[in-house]
C-alpha cells in the first residue's frame, strides 16, 4: 500500500521540522543547565523540598540523590497501584498483584514503560494521570540531569569530583523544558483527535443496532510526555496504534518528532556545555547515521514484505493500521526502539523478519541512536571513550579526550557500562528459556517464540518499554524477571557514568597534543559507529542468528 | 552506616520532591490541560462523538460511536471493516492486534480462510481481496479500509439497499481521504462515515 515518494517525502518532512527545531532547543537546553539564577517558582520548590539550589554535589552525593529520588517513586507507584481501587476516579478497577505493581511502578521510574497490563482494562484515571503521568515527567527529566552531570564532568577542571546539583537539574528539566513543551503540545494533540476527558467508559448503540463501550480518559496530557520523555507506556493496551492517541498520519508525524526532539537536541546541548559545539555536531551525526540507517532497513522490510503471512496477504499489513500503512509504521518502529520510547502504532511481533530484527537491534546498540532523552547521550558518551581508549592504543598513548585523560580506572568504569546491560539481557534471556515459568509465556514456538522472549529481556534492560506481545508476561515470573532486569539495566550503568563524570571533573584538564585524536572529525564519526556496532554485534549476533536471522532465513 | 544514613537523607527529600511534583504534574496540569481542551475544542475532548446521521455531538446519548473509532458492521448492507482482534472484536475494553508473527502457520490459515469469505461474499476473484481486508490491525480498531477494500463492496452494498452501484460508488469516493498535504501516510476510507451515509440514503 505504501509506495516510495511519500514515504521518502514523510522523512522529509520530519527531517526539516527536526532541523528547524533542534538546534535552537539545544542552545535552550545548554542555557537552562548552566544559568546561575533560579526562577521564583523553582526557589518555591526548592524550600518546599528542603534543599540547597547552590550546593555543588560530589558524585556520590548525587549519585544518591538520584536512587533515594527513584526509590520514593518506585514505592510511591507501587502503593498507588496497590491501593488504586480506594482512590478518586478508580473506574472500579481492582489493586494491582503484588508482583504487578512491582513491575509497574520499576518500570515507569526507570523510564521504560514496560507493560505488562491493559491501561484500559486495570488502570483508573488517577492511577493514569497521578501515578504514571508524573513519572512519565520526572523519569524523563532524572535521565537528561545524568547525562548533563556527565558533560559537566568533562567540561569542569579540578572541581574535586563535584558535578552540580540534583534537584537543581531535575526541576529544571520538568519546569522549563518537558512541562511548557507538554501543554503545548498536549493542546496539538486534542485539535487533531486525541481525546482529553475524565469520562468512565460509555456504552452507545452502534449504526449496525450493536453497541461498544467508548473509553475516555486524560490521554491527550499523557500521550505528549509519552513520546517527548520517550517514556512509551500507553494509555491503553494498543498504545499509539489506538485511535484515541494517535488518530491520524499528521498526529503520527507530530509523535514521532516529539520523540526525536530532546535526544537530538541533547546531543548538541552537549557540545554547547562542553564549550566545543562540534562535539555535539559530531555525536549528532552518529546518530542520525544509525537513525537512518534504521529507518531505511525498516521500511524496505516492511514494504517489501517477506514472510509466510506477508505473502499470504499480499501485504504486511497484519498488526498495522490502515492509515498509517507500512511506511508510517515502519518511521514510527525505527523511530520508538532507537530512541529508548517504547511506544508502538503498530504490533512490532507482526512485523516481517527482518522489521523485527531491526528494531531488537536498535535496543541492543543501548539505546543511542538517538536514545532516551538523557541516556541516549550518556550511552553515546561512554561508547566514545571506548573510540578513543581504542585509538589511543592504537597509536601507543595514553588516550585523552577532551583534555582529560582516560587511564586505567576509567576505563574500568567504562568497561562496566557497556557489559551491563548486555550481561542483564543475556542472563535475562537465558534464564527465561531454560525455566518452564519462562516458556509457558511464548505464543509461538521455534525462532520466533525465542524472539519474543529475547525482545522482552532486551526490551527492559535497555529501558524501552515496547514488546513482541504475543508473549505473555503478566505472570509472577515476568513481572519479577523483568522488573529486575530493568531495575538493573538503569542504576548500573547510572553508577558507573557518575563515577566516571566524577572522575573527570576531579581531573586538571591537559592541553591537546600531536597525538590527541580530534573527536570532532569525520574520522572519529567513522570510528565511533563502528564502534558502536562493533560491541553490539559481538555481544549479540550469536542470539540474533538463533532468533530472528534464523526466522527471516526460513 | 553513614551512607545509609545519607541515602535517608536524601530519600526525605525525595518524599517532598515527589509530592511537589505530583500536585504540579498529576494534578494541576492535566486539569489544566482538559480544562483548556474542552474549553476550546470540546467535540474532540469528548472524543469525537457522532451521530447516526454523521453529525458531531458531544453526548453519549445521541452517538453511535466515535469518528475515529471502527466498530462491527457485519451486515450484508453494511461497508465491512477490517478484521478486529480486540477481544470478540472491536471492543475498546481490550484493544490491540493479534500479536502473530510473520510465520505463523495460524496466521497464513486465518489468512487464507478471509480471503475465501470475502471472496465468496462480493462474488470476486480471490486473487483481487486485497491485504487490509485479510489482516487485524494493531489496535483492533481501526476505523478505515483500503480505497480497493472499499471499492470490492459496492456491488453488494447497493444490491442490498437497493441503490445504484453510481450512487453508492459516489459516497465512497466522498468520503475517501488521500494522503495528508499529499504524503502523510496512506489514503483509506472512513467505514463508519460511509456507512451513515448509506444509509442516510437508503432512507
Amino acid at each position: 500500500m505504501s509506495s516510495l515518494v511519500p514515504a521518502l517525502l514523510q522523512v522529509a518532512a520530519l527531517v526539516a521540522l527536526l532541523a528547524l527545531t533542534v538546534p535552537p532547543l539545544a542552545r535552550y537546553l545548554a542555557h537552562v543547565y548552566s544559568a546561575p539564577r533560579h526562577l521564583a517558582p523553582e526557589r518555591v520548590v526548592y524550600r518546599a523540598v528542603g534543599v540547597d539550589p547552590d550546593a555543588d554535589q560530589h558524585w556520590r552525593s548525587y549519585l544518591t540523590s538520584v536512587l533515594g529520588f527513584s526509590l520514593v517513586g518506585v514505592l510511591a507507584l507501587y502503593a498507588f497501584g496497590r491501593l488504586q481501587q480506594h482512590l478518586p476516579l478508580s473506574l472500579a478497577m481492582e489493586a494491582l498483584p503484588a508482583d504487578g505493581a512491582f513491575n509497574t511502578a520499576v518500570s515507569f521510574v526507570t523510564n521504560t514503560n514496560w507493560q505488562w497490563y491493559s491501561g484500559e482494562a486495570a488502570l483508573g484515571h488517577l492511577m493514569q494521570m497521578t501515578g504514571l503521568t508524573v513519572q512519565n515527567f520526572v523519569s524523563a527529566a532524572v535521565g537528561m540531569a545524568v547525562a548533563v552531570a556527565l558533560a559537566r564532568g568533562l567540561a569542569r577542571s579540578g572541581a574535586q569530583g563535584r558535578v552540580g546539583n540534583f534537584w537543581v537539574d531535575l526541576v529544571r528539566g520538568v519546569l522549563r523544558v518537558l512541562l511548557p513543551i507538554s501543554v503545548l503540545g498536549a493542546l496539538v494533540l486534542v485539535v487533531l483527535g486525541v481525546v482529553q476527558n475524565f469520562d468512565a467508559p460509555q456504552v452507545v448503540g452502534t449504526l449496525a443496532d450493536g453497541s461498544q463501550t467508548l473509553t475516555g480518559g486524560p490521554v491527550a496530557s499523557q500521550e505528549v510526555i509519552k513520546e517527548l520523555g520517550t517514556n512509551g507506556g500507553g494509555f491503553y493496551n494498543a498504545n499509539s496504534s489506538h485511535p484515541f492517541e494517535n488518530p491520524s498520519p499528521l498526529s503520527n508525524l507530530v509523535e514521532v518528532y516529539l520523540i526525536l526532539l530532546i535526544p537530538l537536541a541533547m546531543a548538541l546541548a552537549f557540545g554547547r556545555l562542553v564549550g566545543d559545539r562540534r562535539q555535539g555536531r559530531a555525536v549528532l551525526a552518529v546518530m542520525s547515521i544509525l537513525l537512518a540507517t534504521s529507518i531505511g532497513l525498516l521500511t524496505w522490510a516492511e514494504m517489501a514484505a517477506p514472510g509466510a503471512a506477508p505473502a499470504a496477504a499480499g501485504g504486511a499489513m497484519e498488526g498495522k493500521e490502515v492509515r498509517f500503512g507500512e511506511a508510517g509504521s515502519a518511521l514510527f518502529a525505527a523511530t520508538t526502539t532507537g530512541t529508548s520510547t517504547g511506544a508502538v502504532n503498530s504490533m512490532h511481533d507482526s512485523l516481517t523478519a527482518p522489521g523485527g530484527l531491526v528494531t531488537l537491534f536498535n535496543m541492543q546498540l543501548g539505546e543511542i541512536a538517538p536514545g532516551g532523552v538523557g541516556s541516549g547521550l550518556y550511552g553515546m558518551l561512554m561508547l566514545a571513550a571506548v573510540t578513543v581508549f581504542l585509538s589511543g592504543l592504537m597509536v601507543g598513548r595514553t588516550p585523552e579526550w577532551l583534555g582529560k585523560k582516560i587511564g586505567q580506572r576509567e576505563m574500568v568504569l567504562v568497561a562496566l557500562y557497556v557489559l551491563a546491560t548486555p550481561a542483564v539481557v543475556l542472563v535475562g534471556t537465558a534464564l527465561a528459556i531454560s525455566t518452564d515459568a519462562g516458556l509457558a509465556g511464548q505464543q509461538e514456538s521455534g525462532a520466533h517464540g525465542l524472539s519474543e522472549v529475547l525482545y522482552a529481556v532486551t526490551s527492559a534492560g535497555n529501558n524501552n518499554g515496547s514488546a513482541f506481545a504475543g508473549l505473555t508476561t503478566g505472570t509472577p515470573f515476568y513481572n519479577t524477571l523483568l522488573g529486575v532486569c530493568m531495575l538493573a539495566g538503569l542504576f548500573l550503568p547510572i553508577v558507573f557514568v557518575l563515577a566516571l563524570a566524577g572522575r573527570f571533573a576531579a581531573q586538571h584538564r591537559v592541553p591537546a597534543g600531536a597525538g590527541t585524536l580530534p573527536t570532532h572529525k569525520p574520522l572519529f564519526v567513522i570510528l565511533l559507529t563502528g564502534v558502536a556496532l562493533v560491541v553490539v554485534g559481538l555481544t549479540f549476533v550469536p542470539v540474533l542468528a538463533l532468533a530472528p536471522i534464523a526466522e527471516a532465513l526460513q | 552506616m553513614e551512607s545509609l544514613f545519607t541515602l535517608g537523607r536524601h530519600t526525605l527529600a525525595g518524599v517532598r520532591a515527589l509530592l511537589v511534583l505530583t500536585l504540579l504534574l498529576g494534578v494541576a496540569y492535566p486539569l489544566a490541560v482538559t480544562g483548556v481542551a474542552r474549553a476550546a475544542f470540546d467535540w474532540r475532548a469528548s472524543g469525537s462523538l457522532v451521530t447516526a446521521d454523521g453529525g458531531r455531538t458531544t453526548s453519549y446519548d445521541d452517538a453511535v460511536g466515535s469518528a475515529l473509532i471502527g466498530q462491527a458492521s457485519s451486515g450484508p448492507e453494511w461497508f465491512h471493516p477490517r478484521p478486529s482482534a480486540a477481544g470478540e472484536g472491536w471492543d475498546p475494553l481490550a484493544t490491540g492486534g493479534s500479536n502473530l508473527g510473520p510465520q505463523s502457520a495460524e496466521l497464513v490459515a486465518t489468512i487464507e480462510e478471509r480471503r475465501a469469505a470475502v471472496a465468496a461474499e462480493e462474488g470476486v476473484d480471490p486473487a483481487d481481496v486485497p491485504a487490509d481486508a485479510l489482516t487485524a490491525s494493531a489496535s483492533g480498531l481501526d476505523p478505515h479500509v483500503s480505497p480497493a477494500y472499499a471499492a470490492l463492496q459496492v456491488p453488494r452494498v447497493a444490491r442490498e439497499n437497493g441503490l445504484s452501484e453510481a450512487q453508492v460508488a459516489g459516497l465512497v469516493e466522498e468520503h475517501t481521504d488521500g494522503r495528508t498535504l499529499g504524503f502523510l501516510g496512506e489514503p483509506r476510507v472512513d467505514v463508519l462515515a460511509l456507512n451513515s451515509a448509506v444509509a442516510a440514503l437508503r432512507d
